[in-house]
């Protein structure tokens, strides 16, 4: 049994391999998490200094002659090294990313099992329920609830959290409805097993494939949400060194020629949001070539 | 056909109420006095009376909500607190330059999307294919607020080709007809307002449109390769039709079914994204207004947006589910 086991694995490796694109993407999502574990050894700079550095304020980085030694990348309005906060920030938004995807997968795992499980009526008014806040434009869901609990950045990622546990809890809907109907849950049944061992020893390891599939595309979609409430000064706030935050406050200064400072943040939500993207498209059409497109 | 229609109908009246239902608990989640939520905090003991005996707030929860939702039918959803104005004139105000702008990016999303794609589909693994593509994968991978302020750079602060923000220049003399400026300048033969309206509804358009067309781009493109796969176009080909007329007079058509409700399904993220672009080019539309009264805590302003917004998403959604039918007859509504 355990032999079998890991060449199934070793299975699920090698196509992963062959697949270059989902192979970059873990790449990437690593080299990212690798700096966000290692920020304080790896940043140049304090990326909060407190007081700020006024004098530097502004300085472009390393393609210029004026740049300061130790500011790769610039600084901005308040002379703090774009860099160091960049390199900050990724603590900030895998944190958020994670967390987010971390409360919509346990609200939508209850969600989808109570529905696709049980059917019925439970399922009728769970789905009217989901119907409803698929209503909602999936940002302005997240506006709502922060309208509610309030602003910051615990909030922010309660509030995508909560904007996504719908999705989740359909892809888990379905997925349990297929497996219900498989021989062994039959089988199980049959023999006499209670409901929440057929669903915690059979229905919920048989439905994780699509969990992590998606999971991994709705944490790209969680870190874009995130830095867009930071963006609209409705999540993280000034001085965390949070991406969207970080465009936010340095926009204003591009009309004066000091484009670095919003460009590169944006330029790091691109690398995080892509690399869990082709993650995810890769993990799909590895875990779950039924989901291909 | 017909009773697929009505039943979609009746399916969305649920949809509706529960959208009226969340907005109206946001009066007794927000933190505070109800009233006070309604009004700010500068109001009046007189005007705190008036709200409380308005809308009932003494009365049990469902009946407060039925009166409420009756003033909304009626088109009164109270009073903006930091304006004063009612706050269906401020939405209406600000709404047709939403849906202008969203409709601006819609049509770049999908004349740009589905020419790459149907680019990259006859000419799979070309260096054609292979740009499209990796142009349609960073797209769908931008922050919108991103994109937008590059193109501000670029287009507008570096080159200085075009405006950086704003709906018109201040300068021309303009008149409000309908509300919608291109069509108010068209209306009014005012040539020198269009060029300036447009001027500043392409980057806006540009920017809230790249990520539809990304994917309307993949989209077209699998489903094209889809069709070009299939027995019929084989069929086409044999009878020696030009691959020209194979494509364009056949395969395009078949393909874009479900191109259509890609675009349809995309148009809540154009919602969204309109709700950061607005933010980016200062244009004032429903979805700056709604920012700004979160940030403000403008109660009745929030939930008259939200309610704005939740009610086009559902709209179009419906229009799409529509008209994916009529385009495939295929389908059975049961």
């Amino acid at each position: 049994m355990a032999r079998k086991r890991e060449t199934k694995t070793h299975e699920l490796i090698r196509r992963f391999r062959y697949n270059k694109s989902a192979v970059f993407g873990l790449i990437l999502i690593l080299f990212l998490v690798v700096i966000a574990i290692f920020a304080p050894f790896i940043a140049p700079q304090d990326p909060t200094p407190s007081p700020p550095p006024l004098e530097n304020s502004l300085k472009p980085g390393f393609w210029s002659n004026q740049s300061v030694p130790g500011h790769y990348l610039g600084t901005d309005m308040l002379g703090r090294d774009v860099l160091s906060r960049i390199i900050y920030g990724s603590r900030i938004s895998l944190t958020v990313g994670f967390i987010a995807v971390g409360i919509a997968t346990g609200l939508g795992i209850l969600i989808g099992i109570a529905a696709g499980y049980y059917g019925g009526w439970i399922d009728n008014v769970l789905m009217r329920i989901t119907d409803i806040l698929f209503a909602f434009p999936s940002l302005l869901l997240a506006i709502v609830i922060v309208a509610v609990i309030g602003q910051g950045l615990d909030k922010a990622m309660i509030a995508i959290g909560i904007e996504y546990s719908p999705q989740m809890a359909r892809v888990m809907r379905g997925s349990v409805l297929y497996i219900k109907e498989m021989e062994y849950i039959e089988a199980q049944k049959a023999i006499g097993s209670k409901n929440r061992r057929i669903i915690f020893r059979h229905v919920l390891p048989n439905s994780l494939s699509p969990v992590i599939v998606y999971g991994t595309l709705m944490m790209a979609g969680a870190i874009l949400d995130a830095a867009a409430l930071g963006f609209l000064g409705l999540g993280a706030q000034p001085p965390s060194p949070e991406w969207g935050a970080m465009l936010s406050e340095s926009r204003f200064y591009i009309v004066s020629g000091a484009w670095w400072a919003a460009t590169f943040p944006g330029i790091a939500i691109v690398l995080a949001v892509l690399g869990l993207n082709l993650l995810g498209d890769g993990l799909r059409d590895i875990l779950d070539p039924r989901l291909k497109e | 056909m017909k009773w697929y229609i009505i039943k979609r109908l009746l399916q969305i009246i649920p949809v509706i109420l529960g959208v009226t239902i969340i907005a109206f608990s946001l009066i007794h989640l927000a933190p505070g006095d109800p009233a006070r939520t309604m009004l700010g905090q500068h109001a009046t003991q007189q005007e705190l009376d008036a709200i409380r005996a308005k809308y009932g707030l003494d009365k049990p929860l469902y009946e407060q909500y039925f009166i409420w939702l009756g003033n909304v039918l009626h088109g009164d959803l109270g009073r903006s607190i930091l304006s004063h104005e009612q706050v269906t004139t401020e939405i209406a105000a600000r709404f047709p330059n939403t849906i202008e702008l969203a409709i601006a990016a819609m049509i770049f999303a999908v004349i740009i999307g589905v020419v790459a794609g149907i680019i990259s589909a006859t000419r799979q693994y070309s260096a054609a294919d292979y740009t499209v593509m990796g142009i349609a994968l960073f797209g769908i991978s931008m922050p919108v607020f991103w994109l937008g302020i590059m193109l501000m750079m670029i287009f507008g602060v570096y080159l200085r080709w075009l405006p950086i923000g704003g709906r018109i220049d201040l300068l021309i003399p303009f008149h409000h007809i309908t509300g919608f400026m291109v069509i108010d300048s068209i209306i009014a033969l005012n040539g020198p307002a269009l060029v300036s309206v447009l001027q500043h509804l392409i980057l806006p358009a540009v920017a809230l449109g790249t990520i539809p067309m990304a994917i309307i781009a993949r989209t077209t493109r699998s489903s094209m390769l889809e069709v070009l796969r299939q027995d019929f176009i084989r069929t086409e080909r044999a009878k020696g039709l030009s691959e020209r007329r194979v494509i364009y007079k056949h395969a395009i058509r078949n393909a874009l079914v479900p191109v259509v409700t890609v675009i349809g399904l995309n148009f809540g993220l154009l919602l969204s994204g309109a709700i950061l672009t607005e933010t980016v080019f200062s244009w004032p539309g429903v979805g700056r207004l709604v920012v700004d009264s979160v940030y403000s805590r403008d109660y009745p302003l929030v939930i008259g947006c939200i309610l704005v917004f939740a009610l086009v998403f559902v709209f179009v959604n419906l229009i799409t589910d529509l008209l994916y039918t009529y385009i495939d007859p295929r389908i059975h509504y049961d």
